[in-house]
């Protein structure tokens, strides 16, 4: 049986500041981060078990990453178990982990809202009014990301992941694009497409992230013990806005995978060439032009995604968990099954084609050029994380785009952190030791006890450290010294 | 989250008449809304698109 599917997410916030001439973004962006109202430290990322440049496809240990020290300045670990930081010029969010596709949706919701008010905090600050995005392009060929990250079994072959994930990654892209005006990158001119990132990606596979982007990143990071996980981190994602679309997104690919370490996919469906499906299924808004398949003939998106849906409900229904995903496949064939009959349909769910309706109704209102300023205006302000200025936020508020949660529930969970998971050790401690926690990392916590040496918390199965397993502990200990005591005295 | 004020629905007397036909309720409904919306997002939507757009330059990440 394949392992928990344990996972979260990375946001990368596009970042703009509306009256500042001398704008520079890294600032901006540590700016940010170091307003961050809500609760959590300001400690060092330790970087000692971090190597984002290990290779998935070698053993060795190649290349380790260049210590950056602004990274480690410009860090925030919160109570929900969360961090906020600054990568490179962006506000970052990575959300705790997750137990499920579900938690983990309403996570990533929780990050728009720590990152608005963190915007909110940094504008009175500077006096300059900072503007947060969560999209994942410019609009002229700089990409950002949003990263998800699932756990893996070590024991599953690297080339099976790559094989099963490349079609799969490939033609989720009709439920995981947020939609763009216009392309990028070379690729050709299209008013409209699926996604924002779609235009990016250059290769199968590969290790980089910023440039080349492969469909299949092989960044080796288990944030884990080496020898039993691996974390798939899968950049090829869109940022999104709806809360159905994260859901579809997050659970069709945990229960993907896990179908596929578990041998349960009968095909690959290798396609004949993945890089150019790429960016051709997101130029096709009509979901009507089949792909190459590698042996035989070709499908379309949907007639693929069908299959896959096909097979992973046989595959649930013998699962313990069944009823877990009994919603994701519902939601994931009631989309596949209105694009059929008209894409349109799935605009209370889907940001592309929500976006796309407010993009046409623009044009007929205004008679303007379907790639005007205008447009791409609208196009980034859909992203916009002020519900103020939201434009997302105004198709909820109309109700004319569903939601799983209130904004009570997103609220709660920018302090709460996930229950079963280690975040809770990580967030409970930040919260009711904040004083002694010297330094974090997502499998280790370095706390200071006032004693000479730091004490060093290994946490290296995401699984552990939960509340079951940690909060008689955390409720016993007066304070950190008796938290270490309690837990055994680790060095 | 705040609680924003919404502008007030255009064509109100439309929608009193459109209630009483029971059948084309819902597409009058949804055109009238869209129309709304449009006219929201007209008033919220960043000033000077070209500056805007122009400026929007994101460099660096991942």
């Amino acid at each position: 049986m394949a392992i928990h599917k344990v996972l979260g997410t990375e946001t990368e916030f596009g970042i703009a500041a509306m009256t500042d001439p001398d704008f520079n973004p890294a600032l901006a962006s540590a700016a940010v981060v170091n307003s961050c109202p809500v609760p959590g430290v300001r400690v060092q990322w330790s970087h000692d078990e971090e190597s984002p440049e290990r290779d998935a496809r070698s053993h060795g240990h190649e290349g380790f990453g260049v210590s950056d020290p602004q990274r480690a300045l410009v860090n925030s670990v919160l109570t929900n178990g969360a961090r906020l930081y600054v990568d490179h010029a962006h506000p970052e969010y990575s959300t705790p982990e997750c137990y499920d596709p579900l938690e983990a949706t309403l996570h990533d919701q929780a990050g728009v809202v720590v990152a608005h008010r963190s915007a909110v905090a940094a504008t009175e600050r500077i006096g300059h009014r900072l503007a947060l995005y969560k999209n994942n392009s410019d609009g002229k060929g700089n990409s950002y990301g949003s990263h998800e990250n699932y756990l893996l079994d070590r024991q599953t072959p690297f080339g099976t992941v790559i094989r099963y994930c490349l079609p799969f990654f490939v033609t989720r892209q009709i439920f995981t694009g947020s939609g763009k005006v216009g392309s990028e990158n070379g690729r050709p001119d299209i008013d409209y497409q699926i996604t924002q990132r779609a235009d990016f990606f250059e290769e199968e596979v590969g290790l980089e992230t910023t440039l080349k982007r492969p469909i299949v990143n092989t960044r080796d990071e288990p944030h884990g013990e080496p020898g039993r996980f691996r974390r798939l981190h899968v950049i090829i994602g869109d940022a999104n806005l709806s809360d159905v679309q994260i859901y579809l997104k997050l659970g069709v690919t945990a229960l993907f995978l896990a179908a596929m370490e578990d041998g349960a996919i009968p095909e690959p469906l290798d396609l004949a060439d993945p890089v150019e499906a790429c960016w051709r299924i997101s130029h096709d808004i009509d979901l009507a032009e089949p792909v190459k398949l590698l042996d035989r003939g070709s499908a379309t998106a949907v007639e693929i995604q069908m299959r896959y849906h096909e097979w992973l409900s046989d595959y649930a229904e013998g699962l313990d968990e069944a009823g877990q995903w009994r919603p994701v496949l519902d939601e994931w064939l009631s989309v596949l099954t209105d694009f059929e009959v008209d894409p349109d349909r799935t605009a209370d769910r889907l940001d592309w084609v929500a976006k796309r309706t407010l993009v046409r109704a623009m044009i007929d209102r205004h008679g303007l050029d379907p790639q005007s300023a205008k447009l791409k205006t609208l196009d980034l302000q859909y992203h916009d994380v002020d519900p103020e200025r939201s434009l997302h936020r105004r198709l909820l508020d109309r109700g004319r785009m569903r939601r799983l949660f209130t904004d009570e529930q997103i609220e709660a969970a920018t302090l709460q952190p996930p229950e079963r998971t280690r975040a809770y050790f990580r967030g409970e401690t930040v919260r009711r030791f904040p004083d002694s926690v010297a330094a974090a990392n997502w499998d280790a916590l370095v706390l200071d006890t006032g004693e000479r040496h730091l004490k060093r918390v290994p946490m290296m199965d995401p699984l552990r450290g939960n509340k079951s397993k940690t909060e008689r502990l955390l409720d016993g200990a007066e304070d950190a010294a008796a938290l270490i005591e309690a837990l055994g005295g680790n060095e | 989250m705040t609680d924003r004020q919404r502008p007030t629905r255009r064509g109100g007397d439309k929608k009193e008449e459109t209630e009483s036909k029971q059948e084309t309720t819902e597409d009058t409904t949804d055109v009238d809304d869209l129309d709304d919306l449009m006219d929201e997002i007209d008033s919220v939507l960043e000033e000077n698109a070209e500056e805007f757009v122009k400026n929007y330059v994101q460099k660096g990440g991942e």
